[in-house]
């Protein structure tokens, strides 16, 4: 799976989540969860079990607290399926 | 000082024969049973395989919230809350729209979040699994989880809390609104119960024996049997109601519909004494509960015209009309109009209370009263009440005043006294 897939999959993971959905057509790498997606930051957890149940992957406690972008998730979402893979 | 009046101008409603407040008047008014089959009870080897389960289906709430994501307690309760705050002609303030100070909700439940309790939390931690759990299980088993939520959508900025007194829960709720609205302090109040549907809620009843209804499950419409002698417990039954309650004046400010006025509270416990215990009525705290209200509405106990009991279906109902009868001062030759709603939607604990005040308050409004079904062997105690039981729909244009009470666990009561407003009044 290249980054591009892990980005749409992930979009789409978090759609239930975005109190305002428009934002995410237009969201980028860089895009934050928190500050730009108007995520409520208690939901972040359950954003976590998501990914960790979408990919198969597990997620430590301190890789989970260094996601603040899109890109981050993307990144330690990459990096664990590779390994797994 | 006059105290401030308060009245309903909406309503709410989501209840096992029918979910809105007009499916639930059509309902009521043709005896229509919510009690079915429950596979799910066969399955666990409950003795009571019967109860009354609203059928929700997609609609407007899912805008607001997303079912799946809560549990039914919290997902009822939401439903009626939202029905009764736009039946008040009020908005659904925007997300953004700053906090309504004038506007709160005492919305409780008896055994509250116990579903996802037992689904989630127990199986997910013994199997040293709390991390998945996630975000969202606290708000699910709060006991304020049905009034945080609603608050949350209507942006409520006044009193926002949970009471719980087991089956009297819901009418304590319209009491403690009317409270609070008398002593200025709030504008407008959400009154609601709540309960969802769960064996795990159910469990404890059917392992008492003599509570849960375990004879009419090939009859399931048959099984809530209200004053009947072949009565032999209550079914159970899961649903909200919710009522908007307002300062009179400031309802009249605004233009407000006005189905009609709480003009009498009083809550009050048996203090499991004098023959009341944790299970069983104080039947002297009954009478006083019910002529408090009955005082406190400033009416002649002669001016109650109909009485939507609590009436479980248990060993109870005789005592409770003798306590109605002693404490209104009126013998079977002179006793008011009494039905059952729970005759229809069984025994919806938390929720009984709410959702059986809006029958009541429908027949006030509308002009009739609606028939108890299933007791047509009347249990012997009340035989000499038989004509003053509403066993058919009956057309009842000059109804001005209706009284609710109900009793719960704990030895706990509650009664209100609505009365029809006056044409002057809503003008």
């Amino acid at each position: 799976m290249d980054k591009q897939e892990i980005f749409e999959k992930f979009i789409e993971l978090i759609r239930e989540y975005v109190k305002e959905a428009d934002r995410l057509e237009s969201a980028e790498m860089g895009t934050e969860i928190i500050q730009d997606l108007k995520v409520n930051s208690a939901r972040l957890v359950d954003i976590i079990i998501k990914v960790e149940d979408t990919f198969d992957i597990e997620i430590e406690d301190d890789d989970a607290d260094k996601i603040k972008t899109i890109g981050d998730a993307v990144e330690i979402i990459d990096s664990k399926t590779r390994v797994t893979q | 000082m006059n105290k401030r009046r308060v009245v309903i101008t909406g309503m709410g409603v989501v209840s096992p024969n029918g979910v809105g407040l007009d499916a639930f008047d059509r309902a009521i008014r043709k005896g229509k049973s919510g009690i079915r089959y429950s596979q799910r009870l066969e399955e666990l080897n409950f003795a009571c395989r019967i109860a009354g389960v609203p059928e929700v289906e997609g609609g407007e709430h899912e805008k607001y919230f997303d079912p799946r994501q809560l549990n039914d307690n919290i997902g009822y309760a939401t439903i009626a809350a939202l029905e009764a705050w736009q039946n008040a002609g009020l908005e659904i303030p925007d997300a953004d729209a700053p906090a309504d100070w004038d506007s709160g909700t005492i919305y409780g439940c008896g055994i509250c979040g116990m579903e996802t309790i037992a689904t989630r939390v127990v199986p997910s931690i013994n199997e040293g699994k709390v991390r998945r759990l996630g975000s969202r299980i606290v708000e699910q088993v709060m006991g304020s989880g049905v009034s945080a939520c609603v608050a949350g959508i209507l942006g409520l900025g006044n009193q926002v809390t949970s009471n719980s007194s087991a089956c009297s829960t819901g009418t304590e709720a319209i009491v403690d609104a009317v409270y609070r609205i008398r002593a200025g302090l709030a504008r407008r109040m959400l009154a609601g119960g709540s309960e969802g549907p769960s064996p795990y809620i159910w469990g404890g009843f059917d392992s008492m024996r003599v509570v849960l209804a375990r004879k009419f499950n090939d009859q399931p419409e048959k099984g809530s049997r209200p004053m009947s002698a072949s009565a032999c417990g209550f079914v159970p039954g899961a649903g909200a109601g919710c009522l908007v309650l307002e300062d009179l004046e400031k309802a009249l400010e605004r233009g407000a519909r006005i189905y009609g006025e709480i003009t009498g509270v009083m809550v009050n416990c048996g203090g499991q004494r004098q023959g009341g215990s944790m299970t069983a009525p104080n039947p002297e705290s009954v009478a006083r509960c019910i002529r408090g209200a009955v005082d406190d509405a400033g009416i002649d106990p002669g001016a109650v015209d109909a009485i939507n009991g609590h009436l479980t279906a248990t060993y109870a109902d005789p005592h409770e009309v003798q306590s109605w009868s002693r404490a209104l001062e009126r013998g079977p030759g002179d006793f008011p109009y009494i039905n059952s709603t729970k005759s229809m939607i069984g025994h919806c604990l938390g929720a009984a209370g709410t959702i059986e005040t809006i029958a009541a308050v429908l027949e006030l409004q509308n002009g009739y009263l609606h028939p108890s079904i299933n007791c047509e062997d009347l249990h012997p105690d009340i035989a000499p009440y038989e004509k003053s039981i509403v066993r058919q729909y009956m057309d009842f244009p000059e109804i001005k005043t209706i009284a609710k009470a109900s009793f719960g666990f704990g030895d706990v009561n509650s009664c209100l006294v609505v009365t029809k407003p006056d044409e002057a009044k809503t003008a």
